[in-house]
């Protein structure tokens, strides 16, 4: 099937990277969907947690925020938020996170708290939530972001969340032990850190995206690996179960 | 032993010019009527606590209530951001805003140990971020068995704490299911709590033994207010609004538009 939009390949590709033994903590908005996708195909038994205290919910529809009732009520167990980061988190017991991002720079650190000056933002964005000890709590972290030159940047305005740090090697020297950013997935290509040096290369590129467009929408000199694969079309069953999934979703969130 | 009181009366008797209030709810559970009410008697300079500051200090920050803002998440859950809060941070409209910025596992903790009455919390937390360097409260301690330097930041310690909760019964017993967020903790870590419900009943028909219930002696205040987390949700009573947090986005963009909801929805509505 040909007829799909890069955004529906974007979360497609994202949930690909899930298995169905893995403890997901789930960041909302794009990770959100590609986490549900994996659930509803070929991760039946994946665990979904959202940072509000749901272990193991089963949503119908995408929830608007992080605490939306329908994560409750199809949870395993829902517990408070102290022991959601103290016990869960902090506990070592996520496999993976998945962020999204504002700002993204080459050794994936993140930047959602503001553009310009920290004391005097050009905008105040939402700021770190739970991003900052996921980032370094998960045994690894995936993020998805859409690709733009505004969006990947040379030097980042403020880190919220660390990746491999500003040259890439300060994870390790913070002492971080769990994995970091293994994997980003944009709307046009994968991006996976460079084995010693930790900086983002593309792997592989999104069918139909030219490594020019690539180039173009990031805003430091991007590389490319040795050998960079397509990936796998959207399968007829992924596109129709996320569209589904879209639909009912929109539908709950224009009722009251 | 909790105090049964009307909503005007509880905000009148405990909030004050200048103190510190918090009034939580992990996207569930917000006392937004609690809010307004504050918003309708004119409090202002205050320092406001919240994890995710969320519609009701955007509202409370753009109708002018708030010196300074202490939270981990900014946004509009989902949605985007929070306009008048960031009309503040970025203009001073209407008038300058302080913030004290955290991350939830942080925040989370130091509700914790403000219930537990120490002085701070620690955790593995903040590593390779920006945020200690623009938040001086943000220090270290070091394991005194291990070494290990880990994260600290002061507990939350609240003048007045304000949380909703599904119900009371009459002796003020107060249940809380669902999403419980640090319902729990903000009523034991503040000076003063007040706890709005849903409904005053004769059983707390609580779901189980091990159910968060807060015993109406640790409780300060309770005060019926139905509908009392909306446009937020009440489980079990109602659900989240989230077609009104998709449309706060176009109301809070402006503040003539937001100014001139307000009036009509806040400052000319009845307390509860």
């Amino acid at each position: 099937m040909s007829d799909w939009t890069s955004d529906e390949m974007m979360t497609i590709a994202a949930s690909r990277a899930l298995s169905n033994d893995d403890v997901c903590f789930v960041g909302i908005g794009a990770p959100s969907a590609a986490c549900n996708l994996a659930r509803l195909t070929r991760c039946p038994d994946i665990t979904l947690i959202y940072e509000s205290g749901t272990l193991g919910t089963k949503p119908d529809v995408l929830p608007l925020s992080i605490g939306d009732g329908e994560l409750a009520a199809t949870a395993t167990a829902t517990v408070s938020v102290p022991e959601m980061f103290r016990y869960w988190l902090q506990g070592g017991r996520i496999s993976v996170g998945f962020l999204g991002a504002a700002q993204l720079d080459r050794y994936a650190n993140i930047n959602t708290t503001v553009i310009g000056d920290y004391a005097d933002p050009t905008v105040r964005l939402p700021g770190g939530g739970g991003a900052p000890e996921i980032a370094t709590q998960c045994q690894k972290v995936f993020v998805t972001v859409k690709h733009r030159a505004r969006a990947f940047v040379e030097q980042l305005d403020f880190v919220t969340s660390i990746g491999f740090g500003p040259t890439g090697q300060e994870r390790a020297q913070l002492g971080i032990t769990t994995a970091g950013p293994t994997l980003v997935v944009t709307d046009l290509c994968v991006l996976e850190p460079e084995q010693g040096s930790n900086e983002l290369v593309v792997t592989r590129l999104h069918p139909g995206t030219t490594r020019e467009q690539v180039t173009e929408a990031t805003g430091w000199p991007l590389r490319f690996a040795t050998e960079v694969g397509t990936t796998d079309e959207p399968s007829d069953e992924e596109l129709a179960v996320l569209r589904e999934l879209h639909r009912r979703t929109e539908e709950a969130h224009a009722a009251r | 032993m909790a105090r049964f009181m009307g909503l005007a009366d509880a905000i009148a008797s405990s909030v004050r010019d200048g103190q510190t209030v918090a009034l939580e709810g992990f996207t569930h559970l917000i006392p937004f009527a609690a809010g307004h009410e504050i918003i309708r008697q004119g409090r202002r300079d205050l320092e406001l606590v919240r994890m995710t500051p969320d519609l009701v200090y955007d509202q409370m920050i753009g109708a002018g209530c708030a010196r300074r803002a202490v939270f981990s998440y900014a946004g509009n859950p989902g949605v985007g951001l929070l306009r008048r809060l960031r009309d503040a941070v970025e203009h001073d409209w209407p008038r300058p805003l302080e913030v004290e910025e955290h991350s939830h596992a942080a925040m989370a903790a130091a509700w914790d140990a403000g219930a537990a009455n120490l002085p701070f919390a620690m955790l593995r937390g903040y590593l390779g971020t920006s945020l200690p360097e623009v938040n001086d409260r943000i220090r270290s301690v070091t394991c005194p068995f291990t070494g290990e330097e880990l994260a600290a930041v002061p507990a939350l310690r609240p003048d007045v704490g304000i949380v909703h909760a599904q119900r009371a019964d009459r002796a003020g017993n107060v249940l809380f299911e669902g999403i419980v967020g640090v319902q729990k903790q903000v009523v034991l870590a503040s000076t003063t709590s007040i706890v709005t419900v849903e409904e005053v009943v004769d059983d707390l028909d609580a779901p189980g033994m091990n159910a968060v219930v807060v015993p109406g002696w640790a409780v300060d205040v309770v005060v019926e207010a139905p509908g009392g987390a909306a446009p937020s949700y009440t489980h079990g009573y109602y659900d989240r609004d989230n077609a009104f947090y998709i449309a706060w986005d176009q109301i809070a963009a402006d503040r003539e538009r937001f100014t001139a909801w307000m009036d009509e929805h806040v400052l000319q509505e009845a307390p509860a």
